[in-house]
């Protein structure tokens, strides 16, 4: 029961960094186990030196605690590697209302060496959906967002990039 | 002033040592361009890549930490390791702890390190170490991206104004004495290969070459032919430049022990 409550709890948990998401949207709660009279919550961070990783592991806490349903523990596991693949379509859907265009897929073939001067991804404007958008910075205000602009209705956009 | 720690320097940690250190110092590196790089697009990418670098030091740390602990009374942490340690007892490849000098310099070294770093997260994504292997499995992501960043940027840079091209030529000459290092061959790197911990850098090199010269063609650079020099880095004996960036590094650690914000 509590487990399923757990759950709902973080649904509303947003991510520090793009409060848009709730940590569920994003994809990175990997399990939540009864522990005792409490929880045990296991996450999985999204990049090796995301400054926000600390900050979730405590609003999961707090989140869970005054819900009641604590006393709640908090562990990180790496592997496998967490990927956008796993942000929800609600989620992908909240990022583009919140003005950041979601990731597509991660290819297959990431594996492969990667291709130099990939020049053309095609990513919607989240404002107006245009395709004709261009990239003017790999890395954004976030390690996970690139920074693009819409030729089209012009308007400069951050794009959640697949990882 | 707090005393420096000592290691035991086993095979396994010196291996990791290599690769966490050469992460630390490059990060370090770049996150010397905040607030100066040409413009605030790089500056921004410059240090959401010395992040990445940063992050994936804490982990490879804190992985040697434990394996240098194993069998005796302590284990030392993250930053006990990062910021305790003597000058010789770091094993950063010497490239990376070259002062950062101008953008030219800072994209081709992103490029040269960050293709080795992405090789090495590549093949160690199958370590016998469980946690290295989940380590490499998430740091292999973020080096494509820096990979990416860099390329772009030297091709860029070498098809742009005469000066920029001048610039390129110039950090090619300076830099590529420091490369032959980062394949040289080891009884350290021959254990970590039986140990199936990771591979041998010398293993890395023609996968390098080749992603290089993909970049290098692009750009229409040639790489300059092996000096005779040899850098020794990853043995800990180190350039002059890594002595000063330490001392600026490790004194808030050194004059308030476990200080914290």
């Amino acid at each position: 029961m509590n487990v399923q409550a757990a759950w709902a709890v973080l649904d509303l948990v947003p991510d520090p960094e793009v409060p848009a998401l709730s940590l569920r949207d994003l994809g990175i709660v990997r399990d939540v186990r009864a522990e005792g009279s409490g929880l045990q919550v296991v996450l999985t961070p999204t990049y090796s030196g995301c400054p926000a990783t600390e900050v979730i592991e405590r609003s999961v806490i707090d989140a869970l605690d005054g819900a009641g349903l604590g006393p709640t523990r908090v562990t990180m596991q790496r592997a496998p590697a967490w990927t956008t693949d796993w942000i929800s379509e609600a989620g992908k859907r909240k990022l583009r209302e919140y003005g950041i265009a979601p990731p597509g897929p991660v290819a297959a073939g990431q594996g492969a060496p990667i291709r130099i001067l990939r020049r053309t991804e095609a990513v919607a404007c989240p404002r107006c959906g245009s395709a004709r958008t261009e990239r003017l910075s790999a890395f954004g205000s976030t390690a996970c967002k690139a920074l693009h602009r819409c030729l089209d209705c012009r308007e400069p956009f951050e794009h959640f990039k697949p990882i | 002033m707090t005393a420096s720690i000592s290691l035991n320097f086993t095979p396994q940690v010196e291996y990791l040592l290599r690769i966490a250190d050469t992460c630390l110092i490059l990060g370090q590196r770049l996150g010397e361009w905040c607030g100066h790089a040409p413009v605030l697009e790089e500056d921004i990418a410059l240090t959401n890549v010395a992040l990445d670098l940063i992050g994936q030091t804490r982990a490879l740390l804190t992985r040697a930490g434990q394996i240098e602990g194993q069998g005796r009374d302590r284990t030392l942490d993250e930053d006990q390791l990062a910021f305790l340690r003597d000058e010789r007892d770091y094993r950063n490849l010497t490239m990376a702890e070259l002062p950062r000098g101008d953008f030219a310099f800072t994209v081709l070294r992103n490029l040269v390190l960050g293709t080795w770093l992405k090789l090495h997260w590549d093949r160690l994504q199958q370590s016998s170490d469980a946690e290295l292997a989940a380590i490499a499995g998430k740091a292999v992501k973020e080096a494509r991206y820096h990979q990416q960043h860099a390329a772009d940027w030297l091709v860029r840079l070498a098809d742009g104004t005469d000066e920029s091209r001048r610039r390129v030529e110039k950090a090619l000459a300076e830099l590529w004495r420091f490369v032959p290092e980062m394949f040289a061959a080891d009884a350290i790197d021959d254990a970590a290969v039986a140990s199936g911990l990771g591979p041998a850098r010398s293993a890395l090199r023609e996968a390098w070459q080749a992603e290089i010269a993909a970049v290098f063609d692009a750009a229409r650079l040639a790489a300059p032919a092996e000096a005779a020099f040899r850098s020794t880095g990853t043995l800990g004996v180190h350039s002059e430049h890594l002595g000063r960036m330490l001392a600026e590094m490790q004194f808030l650690q050194r004059s308030f022990p476990g200080g914290a914000w």
